[in-house]
This record gives C-alpha cells, structure tokens and sequence, in this order.
C-alpha cells in the first residue's frame, strides 16, 4: 500500500485554542513587538542627534493615533514579556508546573500586564 | 521548519450526510473525518445523526453505533472502552481524548471528531504511529543494568522508590499528549514529544535502573529534549490526568543539576 500519499491531520485548523497555548504564542509574538519596537528606540536615538526639526518631525508621527497604538501594544507587549518570563523562570525551576498553577499564574500575569501597561499610559496622559 | 497550513492533498471537503432514524426525538449530529485511501480523494467531514435515545453515555458509544447502523465503511481504532488501551485517542470537540472516556453530554452542539492532529492518515479516525513508537524504542524502555541481579529474589525496590514512579506508570501511550504540543507538530521528526519524555523519566527516577547517565547522554540534544518550551497543551489534554510537562522539567533539571556537579 502506498503510504507516501497519505494526508497529514488537521492540527491547527481544528485544536481549539486554549490559555496555555494562547500565552505561549503570545510570548513569542510579543518577543517579536518588542524586536521591532527597539527599531523604534533607534530611529529616536538618530532623529534626536539630527536636531530639533526632525526630532519634533518623530514625536508628531509617534502622536498620531496609529503611533500611540504601536506604542500602546509595544509597552503591553514589554510587560507581558517580562511577567511571563518570570513565570517560565518558576516553571524551569519547578514551581507551578500543574493545571492550576499553570492556570492561575496565566490569568495574573495578563491581569498584571494590563494593569501596569494602564498605569504607565494614565501617568502619562 | 512549521507549516502551518495543510498540504494539498490533506485539504478537506464536504461529505455525506446521514440521518436519524425516523421517530427519532433526541439527536445529536456527529462531524466526522473521512478518509479513504482507495478512492484518491482528499478528506472529507461526514455528519451522522444519532438517536441519543439508542445510544451508550460515551462518544465511542456513539462511534460504534454510526459503524454498526449508519455506515459501516467507518474506520478507527477501540478495544477496551473504558480508558486503559488508549486506543481510541480523537481530537473529539478541539481536544484531545479518548472517546471511551469522553461523555457525550459534556460536549456542547455537534460532535466534531477529527484523527489525533498533525499525523499522516491511514484511513479514517487512524493514525499512522510508526514514528511515535519509533522514538518509545529509542529511549530504550526496559530496565539497564550492570550489577549482576539477586540470585535467589527479584530486584526489590523500597515503597518510597516506588512512589516515585505514581503518575508515570499509568501512561497509557495512547499519543494525546504529543499530538496536541505545537512543539511536536513542527518538530515531530527530531523532538520526542510529551509521551515518549514522560517515559523517558519514568526509567530516570527507577531506582532499579542502572543506566540514569547513559539515558540523560541520549536527551542531551537541542531538539529531543529542548523543543519543549513549557506550552503545557500535553498537560492540558491527557486523558489520564497525568502531567508530561512536569516530567520533562524534572528531566531538564536532571540535567542541570548532573551538569554542576
């Protein structure tokens, strides 16, 4: 029988998303918002050393409302990289490694993520 | 390297659909993947309506019913129906389980019921698990040893010792765990997966093996053991209730822990 054409099973088109592996993804998609937003730091490093015009030219564009939403989802993004790294950090070394701590410490590194990315944005508006 | 979409010919269309006995008044319609290697076509979903009211309490209840009354050219694979062979391992409503075990009540709208993901398939709800019991041979499941044994008992093992072993033992090997990690779906071919790891460590922390260095050598590998980056979906899904994503952060700090010594 031939077995080189056999179809491969649904796997993402059917597996239904779930906490544990929506915040794994997460992870790295917001690795990824944080390597594009380092971009960003440098553009301002260079519009500040080339003068206040093109500098003042940055802030407006980063004060359009499409700037503010990357900025928004950058510093969300930041956050969420950092408590959920912690969070790998206490997987690796053992702790909460069930369903429930698995659980628990998903649901508060979100809520703590959105908690500080508010904080930081009502400070500054 | 990932590919997230189907090949081509792995792509699914639209089936038959198969209704309820007349008179019929509580039923439930069941989505499931058909495959049939004869025919040269791509899969398709059948749905089958089925009379609750006729039926046993668990999926596999209702599977076997569809076989018997419906349509007999459905293919999968059951034995002891009531969750120790593990053979029938779905991706039953997303996730997952074995149909023996899984309660039809539990599930909300119809049943969809897809082969364990991202395997080649045989036919139908079958799965070709060569590669999976390929890398359970590779960790070499049997006791090691190099001191000669007792000659007039077994090798004895101390009740704690044998604690050590609860939660690993009972794996069933029915391959729910590797085939909901995305980490195995990419990496299949290198990565060994939830299940196989989870046995890995179950010989690890045998007090009777002898062979802890040689084993820990052969996981020692950027993609055998360090594909798992902690998803925790194995976890998540296994029918047993077992904990694979534990095993292997104990295996990884086996190795850190060897490492400094």
């Amino acid at each position: 029988m031939a077995t080189d054409n056999r179809p491969l099973s649904p796997h993402l088109q059917v597996y239904r998303p779930q906490l544990t592996s929506v915040l794994s993804i997460s992870h790295r998609i917001s690795g990824i918002v944080l390597s594009a937003g380092s971009a960003i730091v440098v553009v301002w490093l260079l519009a500040l050393a080339a003068g206040p015009e093109t500098y003042g030219g940055l802030l407006e564009w980063l004060g359009h409302p499409v700037g503010l939403i990357f900025l928004a989802i950058w510093s969300f993004s930041l956050f969420y990289h950092l408590f959920n790294g912690i969070r790998h950090l206490l997987w690796d070394a053992g702790w909460l490694l069930d369903l429930r701590g698995a659980y628990a410490s998903g649901w508060t590194v979100v809520a703590l993520s959105l908690l500080v990315t508010a904080a930081i944005w009502g400070g500054l508006l | 390297m990932a590919q997230f979409r189907l090949p081509k010919n792995s792509r699914i269309g639209k089936g038959r659909h198969f209704p309820a006995a007349k008179g019929a008044r509580r039923t439930k319609t069941f989505r499931i993947y058909r495959f049939d290697p004869d025919s040269g076509e791509n899969p398709r979903i059948d749905s089958y309506e089925v009379d609750l009211d006729q039926c046993g309490p668990m999926v596999l209840d209702a599977v076997v019913k569809i076989k018997n009354e419906l349509d007999p050219t459905l293919t999968f694979r059951r034995s002891c129906r009531e969750g120790i062979c593990g053979s029938c391992a779905f991706n039953i409503d997303g996730t997952n389980t074995l149909a023996c075990t899984k309660a039809i009540d539990d599930i909300k709208g119809d049943v969809k019921i897809y082969p364990l993901p991202h395997m080649p398939v045989i036919k139908d709800l079958v799965p070709d698990l060569t590669h999976f019991y390929a890398q359970y041979a590779s960790i070499k499941p049997w006791i090691r040893t190099q001191s000669p044994a007792p000659p007039d008992k077994e090798r004895l093992q101390s009740p704690e010792d044998r604690k050590r072993m609860d939660g690993l033992y009972e794996c069933i090997l029915c391959a729910c765990c590797s085939t909901s990690c995305p980490s195995y779906w990419w990496n299949g071919d290198r990565y060994l997966g939830p299940a196989i790891l989870l046995q890995a460590y179950r010989w690890l922390v045998d007090s009777r093996d002898e062979a802890t260095g040689e084993r820990l050598d052969d996981l020692e590998d950027p993609f055998r053991l360090y594909r798992c980056h902690t998803i925790m979906n194995c976890t998540r899904t296994c029918p047993k209730g077992l904990n694979p994503a534990k095993a292997i952060a104990e295996i990884k700090k086996m190795m850190l822990s060897r490492r400094s010594l």
